[in-house]
């Protein structure tokens, strides 16, 4: 089918996710009415009036950076077939680790600092997802019960942390000591907070997309989450793909904590993360899996997340309309993806879980190869 | 022996007609305008192939399928069939091929599953109504049996007695002898007779000639969708088969003497043992060798341990206990990496399962040996794609590099895994179901290749359902039973009948 | 021994929400969905339940709205995930995500201003002083008495001896035998997520409107995903699962009154708050192998 043809199609992935925002925006847009504001005035303030200045488009992308990290460790995983939950957690130990490397890293070089802190971060955030990833592996434990009680533990770790040892003797609030200078994230552009985790971001989507697209590893991963039999039946280990593919999310997940510390909050604060982890699963799936649609759910939900502070002050709507929009874009979305699946599927085809076509097609038109469904069961 | 069931009537409407029945899967067209009338008391076969359609067609009666056009009648009425409720309603009952019971429960739940009016659920009443239902039909179960620990046989006879214990009037059977051994199908058919002879009226959906022959009035052939013919249940097996087939077939045969052991053992199966997670014995004590040049077959009726063996030749399950070599390697309880190292190849019965449906043709091709396909620390897209095109012209394969198997045909999905196998030149094949649900052509050209293979020299275990397969292309045949070799012959010396009993478990070679 | 007591009486306390979300959940796998979104909807249950009852005065019609919240998200995760045939662990994950959003969001619109809100919450049932140092055990609140008196035993009753339970029985190992003997699969899995939904939300109800008698932001603070885990943990048993509740809640309530023994308060309360998560992972590490899932679990059920 020729590209022009697959992106007209009623079903295609562009199509469908334009469709899922529409119909997220009727559906929301009775809580807007009922805290007392004009839907078509608040979309507007969502969307398109981030982008009317330099300085909040610039936040736009600031906002995005968190959720690129998480999005595209949670696509990963997802992808391989492990339903890692934790990212959030995962992020909030690599956070940690920044924070500890950035108190101690006085009179290291910059250049030494700071890719000390990636891995601090990476490290971290592996750590964090080894247990369940083993008692999946060896015992074939649920990942997904193991991965989310873990976000609460790390959350009362951090707590902990910031209550204790980590409290800032100066100010005496519950947050950590600022981190030195050296191990700041520079600063991308003057005059606004974006920083350089915005762009280790992209080199770990382009990484990712990389390794999953090109690579024998990569295919060994996608076989692995398309069908762990047919996968291990071809002589893959299964087991070690799994285990790679968890503790790589981690890890990235984790990088991602380190970039909030490192590049916004200077220090570990205890509202760090307000569910970056559990909106990059909104990103992932938005993305259908793939990573150059994981960055344009990634903008797109910055843009969410400027948005709604701004129409917060605006119009006077709690900016926590933008997580009720959240959620209810992933429901929909997920609907959408099962419907399609329901209407295109032919009977070996709908064995088989039918197919997605990636935003990759629009993006980077060179990753035509087959996307697993992330409707498919699991 | 034709079955002529008294209280057979020709007068009044039909049980069951079925007018221009139409059914589409994407571009497959699986019934078309089928025309179709089942009289009271009679047993009316519907013959034909693999995928000729029957299994769909009587899906559509039962409500578990919706037909694109087309009219169903019940005792002349017209009705509208949405679901099995509206087809139990009409006094239609169905024992499908995979039998519908719910196998963690007891006999008596899945009789009563879905037809206790009210609330409250009483077990020692439902106890009562199965023994009740029992007696009624002359069917013997016992109400506080669980399911899954049923023998295939008595599972068939509960699925039975639900149907019937629901006032069914038509009673449709998807293949019921494929699971049963020769003494229990004489059972079945009589019961048949005696349920025919009290009014009911019976749909028997089969391939085999012979039974058609023993048991209907008549048959109703279907061949790739189209109803070629109704015609009496003593029609000849020749002028049946060619309605089935539209031409005469002999099949693939071995050609030339069977090979005498002799030959040097490639493969060395010794007191093999596989159990479940709880300790029940699936394969208790197998001892096997299998000659370079040498086809081995394998005969039993399904679950009887054949499954577990081969998930544990192909390194898919870990055996309690017993060795498994390969020349001088060991591989039981070893991944499939390290089975394939060795040089067995494997052709599994289930094939989707054991592809990657979702990935293209080339990816599954090379899937097991990526790292020959590496350039740098990339795939070498270039190459996979030339390998894929070899293989592609050396096998036959009807599809491209790029296509997704989970859109190919099941003839071309076993291909896909034949030149997979085959490419690698391997010292042993495993190979199970070979030629399950595919069309004549595919089932030739599988035979084919399986023969080409034990000509150059490959020791081939074959595993199959199908004695008529096992008896053309197996140098040796071994029967299991209950996890067992219960018998070994060399193939001209096997018959039918031998081997039904030994199937069965009895005649146990000494 | 008062100790015990008062430990004991505390357990039974402290399990109350996670016995009426590991029963809500039980039934839901049962039917074999699996519902990630049980942390959002006891959620929305305590703040709706808690607006509800600060609106009208009644801690009663509070219940009753956390109530129906419960069935409309069950509603809704059963319109997606059976309907629709969505995949059930970002089905869930979104319900949870817009039911807390939606919360906070009613939340910050309602009650503004700064000092909490409060309402009188459902009162203690006192024991007769008859019972004497046992007193304590018995004194509890109406919705745990309910809990363990009449939800535990007619959860039981209602899945094992009516056809209701053993159609989500059915409908949860072998959807399409369910289907060939004539159950309404659809049906049977929309009245078992409403029915978890409703429970669920009870369960979060409980801390607003008897435990705190107020809503805090975080108020769940994942025992939502807790009552996952204690449902593997009952292998899908309703009486096992309760089991389960009561050993996070011992060990939930024993690590408050360790805090103020001397010795023990050096140990940073989180960690001891972290334990009884710890615990349940622990408790499924040691117990959760091989386990024998509802054999439709995660399945969604198509005829062709």
């Amino acid at each position: 089918m020729s590209l022009s043809r697959r992106l007209l199609s009623p079903w295609s992935t562009p199509v469908l996710a334009t469709g899922a925002i529409v119909i997220t925006f009727a559906l929301t847009a009775g809580p807007i009415l009922v805290a007392g504001a004009n839907p078509v005035a608040a979309y507007f303030e969502f969307l398109v009036s981030p982008l009317t200045s330099r300085f909040t488009a610039l936040e736009v992308l600031v906002a995005a950076t968190p959720i690129l990290f998480t999005g595209c460790a949670v696509a990963v995983a997802f992808k391989a077939g492990y339903w890692n939950i934790g990212a959030e957690g995962q992020l909030l130990l690599g956070a940690v680790a920044a924070a500890g490397i950035g108190q101690a890293a006085g009179g290291l070089p910059q250049l030494v600092v700071l890719p000390l802190m990636i891995a601090g971060g990476a490290l971290a955030g592996a750590g964090w997802a080894l247990v369940p990833a083993v008692l999946r592996v060896r015992f074939e434990i649920d990942e997904v019960v193991t991965t989310l009680l873990l976000n609460p533990v790390a959350l009362l770790f951090v707590t902990g942390l910031l209550h204790g040892p980590w409290r800032d003797p100066v100010s005496g609030f519950p947050e950590s000591p600022r981190i030195v200078a050296v191990a700041e994230l520079p600063q991308l552009l003057d005059r606004s907070r974006l920083h350089l985790g915005f762009l280790v971001a992209l080199a770990l989507v382009g990484l990712a997309w990389y390794a999953l697209a090109r690579t024998p590893a990569g295919l060994r991963l996608r076989a692995t989450g398309l069908s762990p039999h047919g996968a291990r039946f071809a002589g893959i280990d299964v087991g070690r793909t799994l285990l790679g593919a968890a503790l790589v999310s981690g890890a990235i997940a984790g990088i991602g904590g380190m970039s909030e510390v490192a590049g916004i909050q200077y220090r570990l604060t205890g509202g760090l993360s307000p569910g970056f982890g559990y909106t990059g699963i909104v990103v992932a799936m938005l993305g259908g899996l793939s990573m150059p649609g994981v960055i344009l759910a990634a903008v797109f939900l910055g843009d969410l997340t400027v948005g709604a502070s701004s129409a917060g002050r605006a119009l006077g709507i709690p900016s926590q309309l933008g997580a009720v929009v959240q959620g209810t874009l992933l429901l929909v979305t997920v609907g959408l993806l099962a419907l399609r699946r329901y209407r295109l599927a032919r009977p070996a085809e709908a064995a088989a879980g039918g197919a997605t076509d990636a935003l990759a097609a629009v993006a980077l038109a060179g990753d035509v190869a087959d996307e697993p469904d992330p409707e498919a069961g699991s | 022996m034709a079955g002529q069931a008294p209280g057979h009537e020709v007068n009044g409407p039909p049980a069951l007609e079925l007018r221009g029945v139409t059914k589409r899967f994407g571009d497959l067209l699986a019934n078309d305008g089928v025309d179709f009338d089942v009289r009271r008391g009679e047993v009316h076969a519907l013959l034909g192939e693999n995928g000729a359609g029957k299994t769909t067609l009587m899906r559509i009666v039962y409500g578990l399928s919706g037909p694109d056009a087309g009219e169903i009648r019940v005792a002349g009425r017209p009705v509208a069939i949405h679901s099995p409720r509206d087809a139990i309603a009409a006094g239609i009952g169905m024992v499908t091929q995979h039998f519908a019971l719910v196998r963690p429960m007891t006999v008596a739940e899945n009789l009563v599953l879905g037809r206790v009016p009210g609330l409250r659920l009483h077990p020692a009443e439902a106890r009562r109504r199965a023994l009740e239902a029992s007696e009624r039909f002359g069917i013997g179960a016992a109400p506080d049996a669980v399911v899954g620990r049923l023998s295939v046989g008595q599972q068939q006879r509960v699925e039975i007695l639900k149907a019937l214990a629901r006032d069914c009037r038509i009673l449709i059977l998807d293949e019921p002898t494929a699971v049963l051994v020769p003494h229990e199908v004489a059972a079945l058919f009589e019961t048949l007779r005696h349920l025919v002879a009290e009014g009911l009226s019976v749909v028997f959906i089969t391939h085999k000639l012979g039974e058609v022959r023993a048991i209907s009035d008549r048959v109703s052939v279907l061949r790739r969708g189209r109803l070629v013919g109704t015609v009496a249940g003593t029609t000849p097996e020749p002028e049946l088969a060619r309605m089935m087939v539209g031409r005469p077939t002999f099949g693939v045969m071995r050609e030339g003497a069977a090979r005498a052991r002799g030959g040097e053992s490639v493969l060395r199966i010794d007191r093999l043992r596989v159990e479940t997670s709880a300790g029940r014995p699936l394969v208790r004590d197998v001892t096997l060798e299998v000659g370079a040049g040498e086809i081995v077959g394998v005969a039993g009726v399904s679950g009887n341990g054949q499954t577990e063996l081969v998930e544990v030749l192909s390194g898919m399950r870990r055996p309690a206990a017993g060795s498994v070599r390969v020349g001088d390697v060991e591989l039981a309880g070893r991944r499939p990496a390290a089975v394939m190292a060795a040089g067995v190849g494997r052709i599994p019965e289930d094939r989707h399962a054991s592809l990657v449906g979702e990935l293209s043709v080339a990816y599954n091709l090379v899937l097991e040996r990526l790292d020959d396909f590496r350039r740098g620390g990339a795939l070498d897209e270039g190459r996979i794609r030339a390998e894929a095109e070899a293989l592609i012209a050396r096998f036959s394969i009807r599809a491209r590099p790029g296509d997704r198997v989970a859109t190919l045909s099941g003839g071309n999905v076993q291909k896909v895994l034949l030149a997979r196998v085959l490419s690698r030149e391997p010292r042993v094949l495993v190979v199970s179901q070979p030629t399950r649900g595919l069309d004549v052509g595919a089932t030739e050209y599988v035979r084919r290749e399986l023969l080409a293979r034990r000509a150059a020299g490959t020791a081939i275990l074959l595993v199959s359902e199908d004695l008529d397969e096992i008896l053309a292309l197996s140098d040796r045949v071994v029967v299991m039973y209950e996890g067992e070799i219960v018998g070994e012959m060399a193939a001209p010396e096997a018959d039918l009948e031998r081997l039904g009993l030994l199937m069965a478990g009895r005649g146990r070679a000494a | 021994m008062s100790f015990l007591v008062d430990l004991l009486a505390a357990t039974l306390r402290n399990a109350t929400p996670l016995v009426y979300g590991t029963v809500g959940e039980t039934y839901t796998e049962r039917a074999g969905v699996l519902n990630l979104g049980i942390e959002g909807t006891m959620y929305a249950g305590a703040f709706f339940g808690f607006a509800v009852a600060f609106a009208t005065g009644s801690p009663l019609l509070g219940l009753g709205a956390a109530v129906l919240v419960g069935l409309l998200a069950g509603g809704i995760m059963a319109l997606l995930t059976v309907t629709l045939g969505a995949n059930q662990h970002v089905s869930g994950i979104g319900l949870t995500i817009g039911l807390i959003g939606a919360s906070e969001f009613v939340n910050r619109l309602v009650f503004t201003g700064q000092e909490a809100k409060r309402i009188t919450p459902f009162p203690t049932l006192e024991a007769p002083a008859a019972l004497g140092p046992l007193a304590p055990l018995f004194s509890q609140y109406a919705l745990t008495w309910v809990a363990f008196l009449v939800v535990v035993p007619l959860a039981w009753w209602l899945l094992h001896r009516t056809t209701f339970g053993l159609e989500v029985r059915a409908v949860g190992e072998d959807p399409e035998a369910a289907d060939a003997a004539g159950i309404d699969v659809f049906r049977t899995r929309y009245l078992a997520l409403m029915l978890g939904g409703a429970l669920m939300a009870v369960g979060g109800a409980f801390f607003t409107l008897a435990l705190l008698g107020t809503f805090t932001l975080d108020i769940i603070a994942g025992r939502g995903w807790v009552c996952i885990a204690l449902v593997i943990f009952g292998r899908w048993r309703i009486f096992r699962g309760v089991l389960g509740a009561l050993l996070f809640a011992a060990v939930f309530s024993l690590q408050f009154r360790l805090r103020i023994l001397p010795g023990w308060d050096s140990i940073p309360f989180e960690l001891l708050l972290a334990l009884p998560y710890l615990v349940v992972i622990l408790a499924l590490a040691i117990s959760g192998r091989n386990v024998a899932y509802p054999g439709a679990y995660l399945k969604p059920y198509r005829r062709t």
